[in-house]
């Protein structure tokens, strides 16, 4: 039996606890990811998308429930401590890049990832910068030629592709992708949307991606699941998945 | 001459100043107003010391470490705290005035002739103004070096991306309320070791002398950012500030020599800094008023 990689265990986030505003955004989500899973995940806006990222992430604390990577139990690490073993790329290309750091910069922190900042000279060597030529090079929209450029002058599709490249620069147990590609122009998102699979393919990442494209989360990875009113309620894989259509998905959408 | 020689000497040891607000202002963005109890803080301390028969090297890295302190309090109010920056800083900063007259025991104290960091024997003899100059030189180019080293660290860029974009830093795993304290006791050790230096320089410390001081550090970052607008490296930067601060000295010389009096400094030192601010406006409107003419 091969082990799996993340599990989310009857995992509950209710906010406002106790108080008139109570809502339960998290409805009891047990979720377990396979190594290699590519899951895409769909849901109308308040479904619980973004509350199932923040969970696992750390960036939103679970009422209850637990969070496993392996067979560690992770739920009592915070949101730095997480990034040991988990990347996240946004959906706005300004979160995911430092403006004023060039593209170098911001690579060279990214290889850091979760590790300690020591007080050494963070390694600006040619040696490095030929490497990042080679790796920005296979993003294939001239990120290569603008190394040295302030990320913050570079084209929306550049910072997220530069965003996407940090957050697997070093390795991830776990991707999480959120509408990593929504804010960009249909040709540059589709673009990105294949360099972004190519690699998670290549790596042999595990990756959760939140979309709202039917057509991206038919086509891309091997399990989609929909989530509405804060629980998981379509979970679709395999031969399955590959047989579903734009209609299907819509006719789902429209019965609940 | 010898006015503008001391205006260099003033603009070297005033440069720390700028140094410290560089990290907290453009590098962190954040406003710290601790700054202005931060400045008598370092100046009490060194001058009481001094005058307690301390070595001024000692009582000046002791006054470092007390700005650095002052700095901690702010940092931690800020971000353990969740006080808004500003707030945070104007509490320390009133705090620091009470400890500043229990450091002195009175509102000022001077050296009263006793040896500090620019009358040591080798300084002697060199002619008027020149001891503040080798040793402001020295220390602005240590710091300097240190500060450059430093920023190019993995904590040191680490400390730069949490100005920069404080959420990636948290999704890269750095905490960022640990640079962000960092950051305010470096800054205000800076300043802390400024107020030491100027202290010494005049001979005394008062309880009031940190009034207007972010006008006065600010203006030199500014300064140097109106007259070198291209894109620098971090130690240019740090360069320019110097230079932003040697020349913020000369302009007031000028205007004490056109006979505005001293009273009138503040007032002076505030609109030199707000017409620095609103240059880089005036200049693109200028530039694109000439462009329109060209039809």
């Amino acid at each position: 039996m091969v082990e799996t990689k993340l599990r989310l265990d009857h995992a509950t986030v209710i906010v406002n606890q106790g108080q008139p505003g109570e809502k339960t955004i998290l409805d009891d989500v047990s979720l377990t990811l396979m190594p290699e899973d590519f899951v895409t995940v769909l849901g109308s806006n308040g479904a619980g998308k973004s509350t199932l990222f923040n969970v696992i992430a750390g960036s939103l604390p679970l009422t209850s429930g637990s969070l496993f990577l392996g067979e560690h139990d992770v739920t009592h690490l915070n949101e730095a401590q997480r990034t040991k073993f988990l990347a996240r790329v946004f959906q706005d290309p300004k979160l995911g890049t430092a403006p004023r750091m060039t593209v170098v910069e911001n690579m060279l922190l990214a290889e850091r990832r979760g590790l300690r900042r020591r007080l050494k000279n963070r390694g600006l060597t040619e040696a490095k910068r030929a490497e990042y030529a080679k790796v920005t090079a296979t993003m294939g929209n001239g990120l290569s030629d603008r190394l040295d450029m302030a990320a913050g002058d570079l084209s929306g599709g550049q910072r997220q592709a530069l965003s996407f490249l940090m957050a697997t620069q070093l390795r991830p147990e776990v991707l999480l992708l959120d509408e990593h590609t929504a804010a960009l122009d249909p040709k540059t998102s589709t673009q990105l949307m294949q360099v972004s699979d190519r690699r998670i393919h290549e790596e042999k990442l595990t990756a959760l991606m939140i979309t709202h494209h039917l057509e991206d989360a038919i086509e891309y990875g091997n399990r989609l699941i929909i989530m509405s009113e804060g629980k998981i309620s379509l979970d679709v894989s395999g031969e399955e998945k590959k047989k579903l259509t734009v209609t299907d998905l819509l006719n789902y959408f429209n019965r609940y | 001459m010898g006015i503008l020689i001391s205006a260099i000497g003033q603009g070297l040891i005033w440069a720390t100043l700028g140094f410290g607000l560089y990290l907290t202002f453009r590098i962190l963005d954040v406003a710290d107003m601790t700054v202005e109890g931060t400045f008598p803080l370092g100046a009490a301390t060194a001058v009481t010391l001094i005058s307690n028969g301390m070595s001024p090297i000692i009582a000046t890295l002791v006054a470092t470490l007390a700005g650095s302190l002052a700095g901690l309090v702010t940092g931690l109010l800020y971000t353990k705290g969740k006080i808004p920056i500003l707030l945070a800083g104007i509490l320390t900063m009133t705090a620091v005035y009470s400890v500043n007259l229990r450091i002195m025991g009175q509102a000022n104290r001077s050296l009263l002739g006793k040896t500090n960091l620019f009358s040591y024997n080798f300084l002697k003899g060199l002619p008027q103004n020149f001891p503040v100059i080798v040793v402001g030189v020295v220390i602005i180019i240590l710091i300097t070096i240190c500060l450059a080293q430093f920023l190019k660290t993995e904590l040191g860029q680490a400390f730069i991306v949490t100005g920069d974009n404080p959420k990636m830093a948290r999704s890269l795993g750095i905490n960022t309320d640990s640079m962000t304290i960092l950051g305010l006791m470096v800054a205000n050790g800076l300043i802390g070791l400024g107020g030491a230096l100027v202290a010494q320089n005049n001979g005394f410390a008062d309880v009031n002398m940190g009034v207007g001081t972010i006008v006065v550090a600010l203006a030199s970052i500014i300064i140097g950012e109106v007259i070198f607008t291209d894109t620098l490296t971090l130690p240019e930067r740090l360069i320019t500030i110097i230079i932003g601060s040697i020349f913020y000295r000369f302009v007031l010389v000028i205007v004490l020599y056109i006979g505005f009096n001293a009273d009138d400094l503040k007032l002076v030192s505030a609109i030199i800094l707000g017409l620095a601010l609103m240059l880089p406006r005036l200049r693109s409107k200028l530039r694109l008023s000439t462009f329109l003419k060209r039809g």
